[in-house]
């Protein structure tokens, strides 16, 4: 079979495994499905990572912003402020020339020119701020009942905010939580487009799609395929915060649980 | 000084795709409430296609695929007797009369054709969410209100010019100011369709490969244009807060929602 050969040569093509030279003429459906799928690789890498990182941030920055000493909560209003009031493009330009700089300074920092390490950190930053908002606004909303229970029950300190106020604030943070999530893997296009080079072509599954859509000067295949990818993406993340979802509300009767709400996807 | 205009570019372009998409997004959110199944379907398909997927994958789809379909129809309509296949192999061929913009048109036009073909997809993009945010306002007009129409004898027509689009504006709006905050963050994206923007000035000054500019005595500037461009952003961002926070303050007014009466309970 020649797809099969094509998939051993392109499958892992993203991180470097495999055939070097990228396919310059006759494009068949086959190439193209495995290479942008190869890309999808990168898009994966990012959106896990970032999240499962940026979740402990979001949660300091959250707990920062509703806290009442200003010199926490200040810092965290501006750092919220900063990364969501901006475009993620233009961070990922700012990051990219600052690491740039950063690098002819103190050579330590030359990974971060580099898109795994760099673009990873500014989605990290970016998730945290985004994820803390959401975390906040759920704080706000804890029904008082809640704390005074915890309150009569003696807990305070540590284990009141394990036992009681964490769990609530994921279980009303997590279908915005949700989305976040969604946003963030759709962020990730963002990456190879925003001055992160893609080394010897090494890109993510737009990076892939785009060189075929210039190639080939015929959008009508490349990017349906990545829009077929993403939406399968964005169900497997629906899936599994799904599941989360349900365990975070096993204790409320069926009806009042809350069923995930799936809203439209923005940039930022 | 072209660096200047480009900001110029970005404003212009928000001043005209806001509307545009607001009229594409009303457009979209009454066909898919209309009584005719076709026109609902297609507003509801044009809704439902745009999420799920990145959407900057939508605006490079856009471009090449906008750009294609108008030479397509002025290939068909200015040379009926033309033989040869469109597409062949990667070329995308049409007569020459049918090029948009003509071979031998100034520079200008090719600049406005990339422009308007840039807003025409910030607006198709923009104009499905403003359509998802016009449609839930439409529902959340309070069913009484409809019913009241219908007792004073108003046909359908009539009650949604009297009553539903002049009441579901204090419901749209924070969706819609939410989705222009989304719009400012998305022209950088701008850079990627080609048209100089500010994002390409960036770039461009202060880098120091371009052999024009190496007789500037500093190094590699471009990290502090992307600085000042993330202040700019966040400067904007502010602004049309407080802009719009004083717009949902008087369309509060009068309303019948929980806003509505805290404002008539402060004046009284």
């Amino acid at each position: 079979m020649e797809c099969l050969d094509t998939i051993a040569d392109y499958a892992l093509r993203s991180i470097g495994i495999g055939e070097r030279l990228l396919p310059r003429s006759d494009f068949t459906l086959c190439q193209q499905f495995t290479l942008i799928g190869s890309g999808m690789l990168w898009n994966v890498y990012f959106g896990i990572v970032a999240l499962c990182t940026g979740f402990f941030l979001a949660t300091t920055v959250a707990l920062g912003k509703a806290a009442r000493n200003p010199w926490v909560r200040k810092p965290s209003e501006w750092f919220i402020f900063v990364f969501r009031g901006s475009p993620l493009f233009i961070q990922f330009f700012f990051a990219y020339f600052l690491f740039l700089s950063l690098k002819n300074v103190y050579p330590i920092f030359s990974s971060l020119t580099s898109a795994w390490a760099g673009a990873l950190v500014v989605l990290f930053l970016n998730t945290a701020a985004y994820s803390g908002e959401i975390f906040y606004g759920a704080l706000q909303s804890i029904p008082k009942g809640d704390t005074e229970a915890a309150d009569a029950y003696g807990l305070s300190g540590w284990a009141r905010f394990r036992r009681v106020i964490w769990p609530t604030m994921l279980r009303l943070a997590w279908p915005a939580y949700t989305n976040e999530a969604i946003f963030l893997f759709h962020a990730t296009t963002l990456v190879y487009f925003s001055g992160f080079p893609a080394q010897q072509q090494r890109g993510d599954a737009l990076y892939y799609a785009n060189y075929f859509a210039d190639k080939t000067f015929n959008p009508f295949v490349p990017y349906p395929i990545l829009a077929g990818y993403f939406i399968l993406l964005t169900l497997i993340v629906i899936g599994g915060f799904g599941l989360m979802n349900r365990r975070l509300n096993r204790h409320l009767p069926q009806e009042a649980r809350k069923k995930l709400k799936i809203k439209p996807q923005i940039i930022r | 000084m072209n660096m200047y205009w480009a900001f110029g570019t970005v404003l212009l372009l928000l001043a005209i795709t806001a509307p545009v998409s607001l009229a594409f997004g009303f457009g979209g959110a009454s066909a898919a409430r209309s009584q005719a199944t076709p026109l609902r379907w297609i507003g509801k398909t044009y809704i439902a296609i745009v999420r799920g997927i990145p959407d900057i994958a939508f605006f490079l789809f856009f471009v090449i695929a906008l750009d294609q379909a108008f030479e397509y129809i002025r290939h068909k309509v200015k040379c009926p007797d033309w033989d040869e296949p469109i597409r062949q192999g990667s070329d995308f061929v049409v007569c020459t009369a049918a090029k948009l913009p003509l071979g031998n048109a100034p520079q200008w036009i090719h600049e406005i054709y990339g422009f308007s073909l840039a807003v025409l997809t910030f607006a198709i993009v923009f104009g499905a969410f403003a359509a998802n945010v016009l449609f839930g306002a439409m529902q959340a007009v309070p069913k009484g209100q409809i019913e009241t129409a219908e007792a004073y004898g108003m046909t359908r027509r009539q009650t949604f010019w009297r009553i539903i689009v002049p009441q579901m504006w204090v419901y749209a709006l924070p969706g819609l100011s939410n989705l222009w905050m989304v719009l400012i963050k998305a022209t950088p994206l701008l850079f990627l369709l080609g048209v100089e923007d500010i994002v390409y000035w960036a770039r461009e000054l202060g880098s120091a490969q371009r052999p024009n500019f190496t007789d500037y005595p500093h190094a590699d500037w471009r990290m502090w244009y992307f600085g000042a461009l993330l202040v700019f952003y966040l400067c904007f961002t502010k602004l049309s807060e407080i802009v719009l926070d004083r717009i949902m303050a008087r369309l509060t007014r009068g309303q019948a929602t929980a806003a509505g009466e805290a404002q008539r309970k402060a004046a009284a």
